[in-house]
């Protein structure tokens, strides 16, 4: 048998991640600053990493029911009230899942029938794509411009629109850009789905790391509630990656069908982590602040780096990238990236990994010490200054 | 200018350009800042944190509580302002509890330290009595915990 033949078509056609080969050099040098994970560089905040070891010291090792246990979507319920405005009943309309990952997974799993079409805004988050195609959809791809900030336009969205549209994803603040939408740019989207029979896939979880103004939700707005899913997490602002805990809060009909795959698949998220995510919730608001005025600091901090060595970067605004583009220097984003690695031991991401339109783009983040900053654009700008001229 | 604060508190080694961009503001809006805070009293110095058991230097520190007389007039003020001005002196706060002055004091052995209870502090006319405690290992200080590894050991992941 070659197992091979065996793997699935729908499988075997996810093209592999176009960066793992950095990180396999990136493993075998020394002293490399690595400004490509996605993460929080912040350990876990102590309170909530105490909660983790004391739900394991009471001997909470059980499973918790399936939708998550009721005392987090409780919790979850209340600051989705008094963040974003959002009324949610915990027993049927939101679910606790492993990470937003799963979330998103899920969402497109219960929503797609095969052929159906899925718009998804890019540069964005990997996933989205990928989870599209396993659910047997239609990647339709909106190629979001520099030249808007990397905001969705009412008028691109329509353009996307066809009979056979089933959801949107709305990926702000976006992973790779550090692009936000403002109240005015989600009321210009309202306008064009408030009518139609599509599904928004909101992709909220970096709403707390915003530095001009207030994360707008689109399921705020009355006409879009219902056919909203909001998806956010504990990963990035409390610094959680590793705990695994995400929800999905929507219409009862929704989450109630993501609930079945949810049981059969994984049974309910780490009891454990839930219980560290509670703590999230009550008692960590002064952390996340601390956090995100440090990542603000940062932000500026790269933006004037990769400004000072010449590139253009349009100010990223919520989650922790920088998106500068690099078409000046004459090089494709996979060479700058493989360069700067080899000449210089930093490592960015190249804006292609995230969808063709990031090509003379590269993403960067400043979830990383103020000190490694300094350094890796230093090296940056001594690689710019280096190549320019030299390629074109 | 809250924030420079908190900048500072975390790096004193960054500099007026380094802090303005982080700040969004202009180098001459952090400079003058920096320079009322210094004037105000409100930064009172730049130290540097440093762990002394790691290097060879031998160094005991001491914490001792001190029961006093105020006096007349004066309160605990004067009491401690003959107490902290001995350069062996650390720290030295005033107390609500069960003893008026907590005196960290540090020196190069056990003997040192305890000759200058003996010889400075315990005679003093307003000292009714002392009780030292010697540290034996810091764990933290000033927010910084010691022997924390500072590594990063992320493992690389595709998102
Ligand atoms: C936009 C976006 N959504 C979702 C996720 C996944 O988060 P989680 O750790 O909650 O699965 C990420 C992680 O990088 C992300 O960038």
């Amino acid at each position: 048998m070659n197992m091979n033949d065996m793997i699935s078509p729908t499988v075997k056609n996810i093209p592999p991640s176009g960066i793992r080969k950095y990180f396999d050099l990136l493993n075998e040098m020394k002293d490399a600053i690595s400004l490509s994970v996605g993460e929080p560089d912040f350990v876990t905040p102590w309170n909530i990493r105490e909660a983790g070891i004391y739900s394991l010291e009471k001997g909470q090792t059980h499973y918790s029911s399936n939708a998550g246990l009721i005392e987090l979507r409780s919790e979850i319920a209340r600051y989705m009230e008094y963040r974003f405005g959002l009324k949610y009943n915990p027993r049927e309309e939101i679910l606790v899942t492993v990470g937003a990952s799963e979330a998103i997974d899920l969402a497109l799993r219960s929503l797609i029938i095969p052929g159906d079409e899925v718009i998804i805004p890019e540069p964005s988050f990997v996933a989205y794509k990928g989870c599209a195609l396993l659910a047997g959809a239609v990647p339709v791809v909106i190629e979001l411009q520099a030249k808007d900030q990397f905001r969705l336009t009412p008028e691109a969205l329509e353009k996307a629109i066809t009979e056979k549209t089933k959801v949107v994803i709305i990926p702000f603040p976006n992973n790779p850009t550090g692009a936000i939408m403002t109240k005015k740019d989600i009321e210009g989207i309202v306008e064009v789905l408030k009518n139609k029979d599509i599904v928004v896939i909101s992709d909220e979880i970096y709403a707390e790391l915003t530095y001009e103004g207030e994360h707008v939700s689109i399921a705020s707005y009355p006409e879009m509630k219902e056919k909203t899913l909001v998806i956010n997490g504990f990963s990035k602002a409390y610094a959680m990656t590793g705990w695994r805990i995400g929800y999905a809060c929507g219409h009862p009909c929704l989450i109630d069908n993501m609930k079945k795959i949810h049981q059969y698949a994984i049974m309910c998220a780490p009891t454990n982590a839930q219980h560290a995510a509670i703590e999230a919730l009550r008692n960590s608001y002064d952390d996340v602040s601390m956090m995100v005025r440090e990542y603000n600091r940062r932000r500026r901090l790269m933006v004037d780096g990769f400004r000072k060595a010449g590139l253009d970067c349009f100010e990223p605004l919520g989650a922790f990238y920088v998106f500068p583009c690099i078409a000046s220097t004459g090089l494709s984003s996979d060479e700058f990236c493989e360069k700067l690695l080899m000449e210089e031991k930093v490592l960015v991401v190249p804006g292609t990994a995230f969808g063709n339109c990031g090509a003379g783009f590269v993403r960067a983040t400043y979830a990383s010490s103020v000190e490694n900053i300094i350094e890796a654009m230093k090296r940056i700008k001594r690689f710019v200054d280096r190549h320019r001229g030299l390629h074109i | 200018m809250e924030e420079i604060l908190e900048v500072l508190e975390n790096n004193s080694r960054l500099n007026c350009e380094e802090i303005a961009v982080m700040l969004g503001k202009s180098v001459e809006e952090v400079k003058d800042a920096i320079k009322k805070l210094e004037d105000e009293g409100v930064i009172v110095g730049y130290n540097t944190l440093i762990n002394w058991e790691k290097t060879d230097r031998e160094m005991v520190t001491a914490l001792i509580e001190v029961k006093v007389t105020p006096q007349r007039g004066e309160g605990f003020d004067k009491v401690a302002d003959r107490i902290y001005r001995f350069p062996e002196v650390k720290a030295c706060y005033l107390m609500s509890g069960g003893f008026d002055l907590t005196v960290i004091v540090e020196g190069k052995s056990l003997k040192e330290v305890a000759s200058f209870v003996a010889e400075k502090l315990a005679p003093l006319e307003s000292v009714l009595s002392t009780s030292t405690h010697f540290v034996l290992k810091r764990y933290k200080d000033d927010g910084v915990i010691f022997e924390k590894k500072e590594k990063d050991d992320r493992e690389a992941i595709v998102l």
